[in-house]
Formats: C-alpha cells, structure tokens, sequence
C-alpha cells in the first residue's frame, strides 16, 4: 500500500479500488454477406473477467489488439454498461453512478485529446477547475506542484493544438490529476513519445502512486512501461484474463527458452548437447538455446567445456517482450494456478 | 479519350458509394420539395396563371429543380480551391492530363450518379404526390438529357472559375460564398424565373446562371419549342463554352503566379 | 438550485473561451456575420418576388408573412448560436470524443452544447430584425400590452422548440450513421416552414406541424394574436397562447430522446 499522505476525506475507507467479478460484454455486429445481405454475429469482447485491485497499487493492463483492454476500461470508467458480472470502482457502480465516480477518478486516453484544442493549456486547467469543482486554493496548489515537476512554464500559454506529443501529454496528465483522483486510468500514454518523454510520464505516474497513494490502472502496449513500474500485471486476451501476477514470476513460469552464447578457441560444428540445441552458429560463435527447467546454465557450460575449448560466454535471457509476444502469437499457452488457461489458439 | 471516361466513372462511383448518404439527401429533397409545391400552389391559387407558367407548371417546376440540385451541383464544392491551397495542384499539373477536362469528366460522372438517384427518385415521389405535367411531345424527351448535361456543364465550368480564386485569395471561401448564393438566386433554383419582376427577368436570362436549372426546366415544360428549343439548348452551350475557356485562361494565369498557401 | 448555478457558471465559462478564441480574429469574424447577414436575405427576397406577381398568400399579406419569416429568422437564428453545433454529433461519436465527454462529471448534452457558441450565426439574426422592422412598420398592429407581451414571448418560446427540435433530430446520430442531412432536413425544413402560414400547407402536413413537430407554434399561432388575425384552420383561440406548452412539449421530447440515444450508446458501445 503506498503511504506519505492520508487520503481524503471524501475518499471514504476502501481497501479495495477496483472490483470486477464475472464481468461480460457483448456487442451485437452486423456482419456484411455480399451486397445487400448481413449477418448478425454476437462478439463476446468482454468474456468473463474478475480481479480487484487494491488501493495505492500500480497495475498493468495488457493484451493485443482487440483483446478486450479498451472495453474492460470502458465499462470501469462508466462509459459503457457491463452485459453481465459486477462492477465495483471506488465502492461504486461505474454505470449506474457516471457523474459522481467521474469526480473521484481521473482518466488519461493516450489517442484523443482531453484538453480544449483551440485554447491555451493554462485555460484548459482553469476551465476543468470548474467542470470538476475543485477549491481554488487546492487547485493552485496541485497546478503549481505539476507545472514545476513536469516543466511545463515555457507552454502554458500556447494553444494546445501548438503543443508537441510529449507536451500535450504532460498537459494531459495535469488535467487527470488537478481535481486529486483516487484512481488514475490510462489508456496508452506513452505511444508516440520519445525516450526522454517517455521517462517523464513514467515517473510522474510513479511519484503519484507513491506519495499521492493514487491506484493506477495502466494499459499499455509498451512492455518496459510495465517493468518500471508495475509489480502486477494482467494479461487480457479473447476477452479473458489469462495471467495476473507479477512480471519475474511471469517469465520464469513459462519456461521460456535461455540463450548461452559462447564463443569458442576455433569455429566448430553446432554441437550436439542433451538439452540444448544449436540455434545459429557464425564462425566460432555459437547460440544455445536450453530450457531453465531442463538445464541449469552451469550444467550447460560444463558440457560445453568437454567437448571444446571456451573463450568467452555470455547469457541471454528472454524478455518480456519475448514471453508476450509467444503468448499473443499463442505459441504458449500460460497455466497458472488458479486462472484461466484461455481458449486454445 | 478512354482516360477521360475512365475518370468520369471513378466521379460516379465515388458518391454511388454511399448509399445511405443518397437515401438521406431524397429525403431531404422530398421534404423541401413538399414545402415549396404547397407554396407555389398557393401562389397560383391567387393568380391562376404568371407568365408561362400555371400551377401545374409551377408544381412540375419545383420536383424537378429538387431534382437538380444535386445533379447540377451549384452549392458546396471547393476541391478544386482546396487542392489549389494545399499546394497540391503543383503535382496535378505534372500530371498527363488536362487540368480542366479532368475534373470535368470527374464531375460529369458525379452527375450521372446523381440525376440517377437524386434525379428521378425524388421526381417520381412528387409525382404521385401532385398533379405534375409530363412532357406530350418526345422530342422533348430526347431535348430534356441534353439540356441538363449542358446545365452540368455549364454549373461545373462557373463552379470552376470562382474555385481558382485560390489562387490570389487566402480566404476564398467569401467569394465562393457569394458566387453560390447569386447562382443560386438567378439559376431559378430557388423560385421560378418567371415569376421575376420583368426587369429581373430580363437580367436573369441575360446571365450564365439561368442556364443552370431554368433552362432544362422549360424545356422539360415545353415552353420552349422548335426555334426557341434550339436558342435555348445553344445559349447553354454558349455559356458552357465561354465559362470554360474562362476557366482554362485563368488557370493559366493562376499557375503562373502559383502562390503556394498552406502547408 | 445551487446545483444549477454552477452548471450555468460552468456553461458561461465554457461557452466564453469559444467566444473570446473567435473574437481573436475580428476581422474575418465581422467579414463572416456580415455575409451570413447577406445571403439570409436571398431567401427574403424570394417572397419579395412572390409578393411583386400577387397581394395575398392564403390570406396573409406581404407584411404578415414578412413578420411569420422574420420571427422564424431570429428565433432559428438564436437557437442555431446555442445548439446547431450539434450538427457536428455524428463525427464526434466516430473519432469517439464523446468518450471524452462521458468520463467527465458532466452530462454528455450539457457538454455537447456548451462546446461552442458560433457568433457569425447572429448574421441570420440580425436578417431577421431586420425584416421585423420591416414588417412591424408595414402591417397594422392594434397593439396592446397583451401583444406587445406575446411577442417577446414568441421569441422566446421559437428559440425553445427550436432547440428542442435540434435535439430529438441530432440524437438519430446514434442510430443512423452521419445522420446530419436527416436532422437537417427537419431543422432548417422547419425553419423554412415556419416563415411561411400554416394554412398552405396540406392537411397531413398541418397536423405534423401542430400536433408532432411544434413548428407551428413558433410563429402561425401566436402571430394570429399578434396581428389580431382570424384562425382559417378553425382552431380553438387558446391555440394562440399555446406556445410555451408547445416549448416544454419540444425540450420534454428532445430530451428523451437524447437520453435514449445516450443510454443506447453506453449498451452498444457505437
């Protein structure tokens, strides 16, 4: 649970931010079959999901394209009521009670814009001071603290509509957080933006959930998002969640595959090894690849050391770009105790 | 010749495919329609006969100029200016092909598209709704399509005209503006030309607008016959071959000083 | 009731950033009222035309009917400024910035409408003050306190059903895809409608009008007291100061709709 600061009083006593039990989503699409003709095809998008999140935790949310992420948020922020199952956010029905949780979260979309495009981001701010009805003293406060931990001076008075990507993000994250969300959602806010760019929101994001205590619930295609700063993550995939837990746990249960590269005294043919398999082999370079629950590296090495002389050796492990994208392309199918095993791809 | 009609179809299907659009704008069509054939109705029900023109006429007038309001397109188009202040009209000219017939076979296929389905659709409900006068003789029948892609002609070759005033005006859209509602006015789009004051009449007819819409409608009326009927479709050519060498001459006079906005 | 005052302080702040970003440019701003001004006249002059071949339109005369148009100007006109922005609906729901909209704490009408307040739609208003002049000074009126009062409520109440029209017709946005010429035909047909009397039109279309689409309550029926003229349909008098009935009936109708539409939109998602 993050600390440093007491809640709110108007945050009320919860431990837990972020309920959904059995939650479904369907949608009714009209397929086309030739010219005139069309086809009623029910699209399960949101298909039995259930996980809570506590308060002051920093989850993310991931899956490809049309996994169902964006739905799942939908219906946490209100915006779209739930076929089935319960939703719970901030002690609340999100659909039911739209206007009331909009005050108490903040939301972020990476792709549309939230601040008023023709005017100057300062007008933006004032103006949502008073769509959220925030006290001018604690508007002050919040905006002055933002505008000098995100360096936003130089642009306060330009024209959103002028401003860069990474600008206009820092802009957006401001407008999320000036009326003191209990929960933060962000929907990709760091596509598009550069290197130096994407460390700013990253700690941003960061230092609200550790010294505001805010939930954040991050989704995102960018992995190393994830890393930095989610200890939990939720996989979403055919609208289900197939994984939640932490991101080591999530490499190491998956018996990924490990790369020994070694380079030997003189070029050799790929060697033969009882659980490794040469994968490439350039000059005398060669790429190992070896299951963790197999071999263990050192077993590796020494067979390797028997049949030929070792210069140097390196380990690659595999990343979690690596272990996604396998389970996106469903080359591997995650088990996990108590979860879902997901469809069969 | 085969690239030419190769783009008029390209102008045919782009709006053919938006159907739905289509049923939108009869519907549209249909509702003024109504609305303006009760107005005039009760115009003749003062004065049984103005001009040429009796109720029947006038009722026949209005389904008709519903009809040819997307065909003939008076209102609303700017691509031409718009490719011209985006700067895009430098490609365009590098193209093998002749600016102006290119966007006049463009838009001769719209207008198929359109006196198709925004055309005839909306005539047909007018006239089971009202007591329209269809033409006796079939040499009208065969005057009538000639008469309106002259109209198209001519509509296109002004529409062209005011859209190179993008070339010396960041804002063009003032001029267009005002080009649209004259136009609009004079075509007889609005009210019929006869029922004009005699020195507006006059003034109408002297212009190319009239050319527009009007003249398709009297011909379809019949009130114009034999030598009349023949001054008339060669006024409309008249007009469509002076606007368009205006066009081709300004075009030229534009591209030289290509003032290139935007970007 | 405070409730209130801060949604109306909200709007006023809202609809002042458009404001004041529009006035940025005067120039091309008073260039553009100016022309609307202009080309709103083209349509007054095609009852100019009518009115120069004969005296009487259904009994109306060049006067009256200048009053019945001018008070359908003013009234579109104001409404058009506060509401027609809601013509833009079906792109906004498209590039999917009505999500935007509904993680807000503000209801998805009240936010459509205050994004923006078009000034250079005051042009057709000012056209319209225009022939009111013209008009007031051409017919007769007996006037009283009673219809000098019916006329300012006219004004009021036109804007009323006409806003309350804009509404019920933009909510098709959500059914239809780019249902702007739809809605189009219904809003500015009305407008069209309403410049002209009631007793024109036919008889199916004079029951739509008074008993469907308020559209006559705009301007025919309050206008009949106003002129102090005799009712040719033979309705009952109390029609005449039906108008705010008329009003609420139009916003209750247009609401409903909207909400429906809304409601439709968070089950379907599109």
């Amino acid at each position: 649970m993050a600390g440093g600061r007491a809640p709110l009083p108007e945050h009320g006593y919860l431990t837990i931010a972020i309920e959904l039990a059995d939650v479904e989503k369907t949608f009714v699409v009209w397929r086309k079959r030739g010219r005139v003709r069309r086809e009623r095809e029910v699209v399960r998008a949101v298909d039995g999901v259930s996980f809570s999140i506590e308060r002051g935790a920093m989850v993310g949310y991931v899956g490809p394209n049309g996994a169902g992420k964006s739905t799942t948020v939908k219906m946490l922020t209100g915006i779209l009521v739930p076929s089935g199952g319960r939703v719970r956010v901030a002690g609340v029905e999100p659909a039911r009670q739209r206007i009331d949780l909009a005050r108490r979260i903040g939301v972020v979309f990476g792709q549309r814009v939230q601040l008023w495009w023709d005017l100057p981001l300062q007008d933006s701010f004032e103006l949502l001071r008073h769509v959220y009805r925030v006290p001018a003293d604690r508007h002050r406060r919040n905006l002055d603290a933002f505008v000098e931990r995100l360096e936003m001076a130089p642009f306060l008075a330009t024209p959103v509509r002028q401003l860069s990507l990474g600008q206009r993000m820092r802009g957006e994250l401001t407008a999320a957080m000036l009326h003191d969300p209990e929960i933060l959602f962000l929907d990709e806010p760091t596509i598009g933006l550069d290197v130096v760019a994407k460390a700013r929101v990253r700690d941003f994001l960061a230092e609200m959930n550790r010294e505001r205590g805010v939930t954040v619930l991050l989704t995102t295609h960018d992995l190393a998002d994830i890393e930095r700063l989610c200890e939990r993550m939720l996989i979403i995939d055919h609208g289900r969640v197939i994984y939640d837990g932490g991101i080591e746990e999530l490499v190491a249960l998956h018996g990924a595959e490990r790369t020994l590269v070694v380079d030997l005294a003189e070029p050799a043919p790929p060697l033969e090894l009882d659980g490794a398999r040469a994968e490439r082999v350039d000059g005398p370079r060669q790429w190992l690849r070896f299951r963790r629950e197999e071999l263990s590296a050192a077993e590796l090495i020494a067979a390797v050391a028997e049949r030929a002389a070792i210069v140097d050796l390196a380990i690659e492990e595999p990343d979690i770009e690596d272990v996604v994208a396998r389970i996106y392309r469903g080359d591997a199918a995650v088990t996990q105790l108590g979860s879902d095993p997901g469809p069969a791809h | 010749m085969r690239l030419y009609w190769e783009i008029a179809r390209r102008g045919y299907r782009r709006f053919a495919a938006y159907p739905a659009a289509t049923v939108a704008g009869i519907f549209t069509n249909v509702v003024f329609g109504f609305l303006i054939a009760y107005i005039l109705l009760a115009v003749f029900a003062e004065q049984g006969q103005i001009g040429s023109y009796d109720a029947s006429d006038a009722v026949t007038y209005t389904w008709l100029a519903q009809g040819l309001l997307m065909t003939v397109y008076i209102w609303g188009w700017y691509e031409v200016a718009l490719r011209v202040q985006s700067g895009d009209v430098a490609t365009d000219l590098q193209r093998p092909l002749d600016f102006q017939l290119y966007w006049l076979a463009q838009d001769l296929g719209r207008a198929a598209y359109h006196a198709a389905f925004r055309g005839i659709p909306p005539f047909m409900i007018g006239a089971l709704a009202f007591d329209v006068r269809l033409p006796g003789d079939p040499l009208l029948w065969l005057a009538f399509p000639v008469s309106v892609a002259l109209a198209v002609v001519v509509s296109f070759a002004f529409r062209f005209l005011f859209n190179l005033g993008a070339f010396w005006l960041l804002d063009y859209r003032g001029v267009a503006i005002i080009a649209m509602v004259i136009s609009t006015f004079f075509s007889g789009q609005l009210i019929p030309i006869a029922l004009f004051p005699d020195w507006l009449m006059h003034l109408a007819w002297a212009l190319p607008f009239a050319s527009m819409v009007q003249a398709p409608i009297e011909v379809f009326l019949g009130h114009a016959r034999g030598v009349e009927l023949a001054a008339l479709l060669a006024l409309q050519a008249f007009w469509g071959a002076v606007l368009l060498l205006a066009g081709r001459a300004v075009f030229s006079a534009g591209t030289r000083k290509l003032v290139v906005q935007g970007g | 009731m405070a409730d209130t005052i801060a949604l109306f302080g909200v709007y006023r702040r809202l609809v002042g950033a458009r404001i004041r970003s529009q006035l940025q440019y005067r120039l091309s701003f008073a260039l553009n009222t100016l022309g609307t001004t202009l080309i709103s006249f083209v349509d007054f002059a095609a009852i100019l035309v009518i009115f120069g071949r004969i005296d009487a339109l259904g009994d109306w005369s060049v006067g009256e009917v200048a009053f019945l148009y001018a008070i359908s100007s003013v009234t579109f006109g104001l409404a058009d400024l506060v509401i027609g922005h809601l013509d833009l609906l079906p792109r906004m729901i498209r590039q999917g910035e009505l999500d935007v909209l509904l993680a807000r704490p503000l209801g998805s009408l009240f936010q459509v409408v205050s994004s923006d307040f078009a000034l250079r739609r005051l042009g057709k208003v000012f056209q319209g003050l225009a022939v009111l002049g013209y008009a007031l000074v051409t017919v007769e009126i007996d006037w009283t306190a009673g219809r000098a009062g019916m006329l300012a409520l006219m004004l009021v109440t036109g804007v009323v059903i006409f806003c309350g029209i804009w509404v019920a017709f933009a909510s098709v946005a959500f059914w239809v895809v780019d249902s702007t010429e739809l809605a189009n035909a219904f809003t500015y047909g009305g407008n069209y409608m309403a410049q002209y009397p009631v007793n024109i039109f036919g008889a199916w279309l004079r029951r739509f009008v008074i008993f469907i689409v308020p559209l006559a309550f705009v301007g025919y029926f309050p206008a009949l007291f106003v002129l102090g003229k005799e009712d040719e349909l033979g309705l009952p008098e109390a029609f005449q100061f039906a108008s705010p009935l008329a009003a609420a009936a139009s916003v209750a109708g247009g609401w409903a709709l909207w909400r429906a539409a809304v409601r439709r939109y968070r089950s379907t998602g599109t």
